[in-house]
């Protein structure tokens, strides 16, 4: 499935918004065209915080390298499918990595159905305008994360990024239970709400 | 199915980033499964994730990737119903294990510390007390079932807190099937109950 390897890719800093902004336009192109420029692109976009991501998570180098490389190949596959949703790519891309780290790199699941491709139900109409607002979305997002008192932000990056269940975020950070759910249900509350009058 | 019961905020943020537990995460997907409405509070929570993870400081890439063509057909996965994946066939066809008086249920296999179990329960049967070790969901699937908290039906999940004292008790008229699942193995509480726990290994 692999084809060859080459030079490595650059992936360094954060991609400005005005770069996340193409994003949708570079998919287009590997989804109508199996352009594989465009493919690089996204892969040196998203390729190297996948990685990251997956050896937050506990992966090796080494491991965290493929399962980066199998993120980005269910893009590749599943580009045309995706298509449809002119919608937020990020997040995709996102739920592709979260469930290829649950297959491989958390034991323990006896099973966990998520599938990537829900987004379709969301916007299956997107207009022009849509790729504007999820811009927009992306970005108040951002900006409501941001915005977190480190305590909320804490929990927030323990769960999705170290991959902490909520009791051993408690045992973490020595705190109830209780008290890391509320933390996240307010962080939680803070990006719903930033993103009220746009869903 | 009117659903008026859901997940709790902070549960579908732990689903949606994939760090709940596994027995939870079962009982969450087959909720979720079933609801629009946490259907549509998941993909909130995975904007936060993918706001998240292009924050993360990237890792350097040792190798180009070159794909071949798309694989054809790669799209279209069929999805079995979460439930009917879990209990292997349809709920018609559980065997039940007889636990007490109007009660029966089935455990399911997973592996991990956590318990995930089918309970069936007679009209009027109260739905055995559970010490609440870390966090439980149940997911009613058939009949009903009443609390202090309301009334669950098909399709309802009650996650609560740990604070919470619950005594649920399957609706008189039709009883009720439901899907527990504990983040902890699961351990009745009363004489019976343990005796029960003796008899059948839970
Ligand atoms: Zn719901």
């Amino acid at each position: 499935m692999v084809g060859l390897f080459f030079a490595p890719g650059t992936g360094g800093q954060q991609p400005p918004s005005a770069y996340r902004g193409i994003m949708a336009d570079l998919l287009r192109r590997v989804a109508d065209q199996a352009d594989p420029a465009a493919f690089r692109e996204l892969y040196e976009a998203f390729g190297p915080r996948v990685k990251a991501y997956m050896m937050r998570m506990g992966a090796d180098p080494g491991t965290a390298e493929d399962l980066a490389q199998e993120t980005l190949l269910a893009v590749w596959n599943k580009a045309a499918l995706y298509a449809a949703d002119k919608g937020s790519m990020t997040t995709w891309v996102f739920t592709i990595a979260r469930n290829l780290r649950i297959d491989r790199l958390r034991r323990e699941v006896p099973w966990q159905e998520l599938p990537e491709d829900r987004l379709a139900e969301a916007s299956a109409e997107a207009l022009p305008d849509e790729q504007l607002a999820e811009k927009e979305r992306q970005e108040r997002v951002r900006l409501a994360l941001s915005e977190l008192p480190d305590d909320q932000r804490e929990v927030v990056v323990l769960a999705y990024i170290e991959g902490l269940s909520q009791s051993a975020i408690a045992a973490r950070l020595g705190l109830p239970l209780g008290t890391v759910k509320s933390r996240m249900r307010i962080a939680y509350q803070k990006v719903r709400t930033a993103l009220e009058g746009m869903q | 199915m009117t659903i008026t019961h859901h997940l709790d905020d902070a549960t579908l943020m732990s689903f949606a980033a994939g760090s709940l537990p596994g027995t939870l995460a079962a009982v969450a997907a087959a909720h979720v499964s079933m609801c629009s409405r946490c259907r549509a509070e998941v993909a909130v929570h995975e904007r936060m994730g993918a706001a998240l993870l292009s924050e993360i400081a990237p890792q350097k890439l040792e190798a180009q990737l070159q794909p071949s063509a798309p694989s054809a057909g790669s799209g279209d996965v069929r999805q079995l119903q979460p439930i009917e994946r879990m209990i292997g066939g349809q709920l018609e066809g559980v065997r039940w294990r007889w636990i007490g008086p109007g009660l029966w249920h089935r455990p399911l296999a997973c592996t991990g510390g956590g318990a995930l179990q089918l309970i069936k329960a007679a009209p009027g049967a109260s739905v055995p007390d559970h010490t609440h070790g870390g966090s439980e969901l149940t997911l009613v699937l058939r009949g009903a079932l009443v609390d202090e908290t309301g009334t669950y039906k098909p399709g309802d999940v009650a996650d609560l807190d740990e604070s919470v004292q619950h005594t649920p008790v399957a609706d008189s008229g039709v009883g009720c099937i439901c899907l527990i699942a504990n983040e902890q193995p699961t351990q009745f509480r009363g004489a019976l109950a343990r005796l029960m726990q003796h008899w059948h290994g839970l």
